[in-house]
């Protein structure tokens, strides 16, 4: 990093203060950066090693699109609702007066289920909503209501919406909470002495200054279910077209029937969520501005 | 009036988080028919492949946490004393786990360390073994890099340096010795966040074709009713419990601190 290099230094003790960095460097070269740039390079690389770009014009296929539109999708409508209802269930606890020993329990709980997500939370839904659930059954013997009669499948888009609100939801909660927490007691009360309604104090003051918050956590919501493969999997197993999915497979048995096709495919993926995490970071750095 | 939109709010929240819960409790108890029983729990605790996955995933784990440990504790510690100027860096580098999906990360390592390749991890089962710890170092990284770094923050690196210094501390006796436990709470829950994530972790697992939990979990899932429930009660247990850890350490150091 020779640009950080203070000028008046003698250039021979430099090395010396970087050398107590070298083992974190190389392992993120060793283990996260080189891997990632053998996808990217792969992707623009044909079978013989030249330079290409057939393999991103390849990934224009019906199953591919489809596959990339499905997880765009299901990751916009998750992090849609997930923001939602944990912005609701955050401000509920946050400003709605409810009894202060709510707010512990609920931060604690989730943080466990921000981090229960993968193969176990599909076991916990089929039980819950799937054929023979306990959601599922118990409206059908109460209720005469045949969940699969109204279109209902827990194997589908729909019900991975579903399954993927129960770790994004919590998610939602961890961060939002403390930037409603930062929203000072004092812009409410000078909304309120020059006249202010509830709904304007939201409105023109609050919304504003956690737009921001929302916006970023609602790209790291996009990101993080984007990225999720085990849910799905154990969920529908490897038929449901979403890319991670697709992606999964591809790894296992080249279903594609092309190895840098693959990389192109991932590559795709890195580009999706590197674009949510630049938005969440700008917005980031831009809200912290605020709640300081 | 927005008090009770407020509880509507939170009660329906806590519904929809309480059902699957329920749902899956209940599903793992119906094995017998007609009645309640641990059937599923004790066909789960009987199977051996249960206890290998479960040993295997719980030994990754720790040496994941080990490495982990060994890796960030002196690159926050040199960071925030000699190297402010790499602050920014690092940082990016330890929130690109977050950007870049694990399956994609577990794609290019299957790429790069195949047995044709200069460091051919993938040929044995052991280089294989290091290769999922490194993976599961690099999901983790994250949260231990922030834990650690908030650690730092709440001590005074530079004071504590020039005074073990001055007692004739070397660089190790300085970080296994006022560093380390200056900032072991953050190093716990580092630890029980990495354990948390590693002990379910399917994608990585699975595709580098190991025995760990998470691909069992999978397995069984394809092929039997009721003892998939029950192992969702059972790391739903663990995750419960790796989080409660946290909590306990956190409120513990609290508590001695305001002693002190």
């Amino acid at each position: 990093m020779p640009q950080a290099r203070p000028r008046a230094r003698p250039k021979w003790r430099l090395p010396v203060e970087w050398l107590g960095i070298l083992p974190f460097v190389a392992f993120a070269l060793l283990f996260l950066i080189l891997p990632t740039m053998k996808i990217v390079i792969g992707a623009f690389q044909s079978p013989d090693g030249g330079f290409t770009l057939q393999n991103l014009i390849d990934l224009n296929t019906d199953s591919i699109r489809n596959a990339y539109w499905t997880s765009i999708k299901l990751s916009l409508i998750t992090a849609l609702l997930g923001c939602a209802v944990g912005f609701a269930m955050a401000a509920a606890v946050v400003f709605g007066g409810l009894p202060k020993r709510l707010r512990s329990p609920l931060l604690t709980f989730s943080g466990v289920a921000s981090n229960f997500a993968g193969v176990p939370l599909a076991f916990a839904f089929i039980a819950t909503l799937g054929p023979a659930g306990l959601v599922t059954l118990w409206l059908k013997t109460e209720f005469g209501i045949n969940l699969r009669a109204y279109g209902f499948n827990l194997l589908s888009f729909w019900g991975l919406v579903v399954t993927y609100l129960f770790f994004q939801i919590p998610l939602m909660i961890l961060i939002i909470i403390p930037a409603l927490d930062g929203l000072k007691r004092e812009w409410r009360e000078a909304a309120e002495v020059l006249g202010a309604t509830w709904a304007q104090y939201w409105r023109m003051v609050a919304l504003p200054i956690l737009f921001p918050s929302l916006l970023g956590t609602f790209a790291l919501l996009f990101a993080n279910s984007f990225g999720a493969v085990a849910t799905a999997f154990a969920l529908t197993g490897p038929q449901l077209n979403i890319v991670p999915i697709k992606l999964f497979a591809q790894i296992r048995g080249d279903v594609l029937g092309n190895p840098n096709l693959g990389y192109a495919l991932a590559f795709g993926m890195i580009v999706i969520t590197g674009l949510a995490n630049v938005i969440y970071i700008v917005l980031r750095t831009r809200s912290e501005r605020w709640l300081k | 009036m927005k008090r009770l939109v407020a509880w509507a709010a939170f009660l329906l929240g806590c519904l929809y988080f309480l059902l699957p819960l329920i749902g899956m409790t209940e599903f793992s108890l119906k094995m017998r028919r007609g009645e309640y029983s641990f059937d599923a729990y004790v066909r789960v605790f009987e199977d051996p492949r249960f206890w290998e996955t479960f040993g295997y995933s719980l030994t990754l784990a720790a040496a994941t946490i080990v490495f982990g440990v060994l890796l960030v504790v002196p690159t926050a510690y040199w960071v925030r004393l000699k190297l402010p100027q790499a602050r920014p860096i690092i940082e990016f580098i330890t929130l690109l786990p977050l950007v870049i999906p694990a399956i994609v990360i577990v794609f290019g390592y299957i790429r790069l360390y195949n047995t044709s390749s200069f460091l051919p991890l993938t040929g044995s089962a052991f280089g294989t073994d290091i290769l999922l710890t490194m993976g599961y170092a690099t999901l983790a990284l994250p949260y231990m890099y922030r834990a650690v770094d908030t650690g730092l923050r709440t001590i005074d690196v530079a004071t504590l340096t020039e005074a073990a210094q001055s007692l004739g501390a070397g660089w190790f006796t300085i970080l296994a010795r006022i560093i380390l436990p200056n900032v072991l709470v953050a190093v716990l829950s580092g630890a029980f966040l990495t354990l948390a994530i590693v002990i379910g972790e399917f994608t990585m697992a699975a595709l580098l074709n190991r025995p760990a939990f998470g691909p069992y979990m999978q397995l069984l899932g394809a092929n039997r009713a009721y003892e998939p429930p029950a192992l969702a009660v059972i790391a739903f247990a663990i995750t419960w419990g790796c989080m409660g850890l946290i909590q306990l350490v956190t409120r513990f150091s609290k508590h001695e601190r305001a002693k002190a």
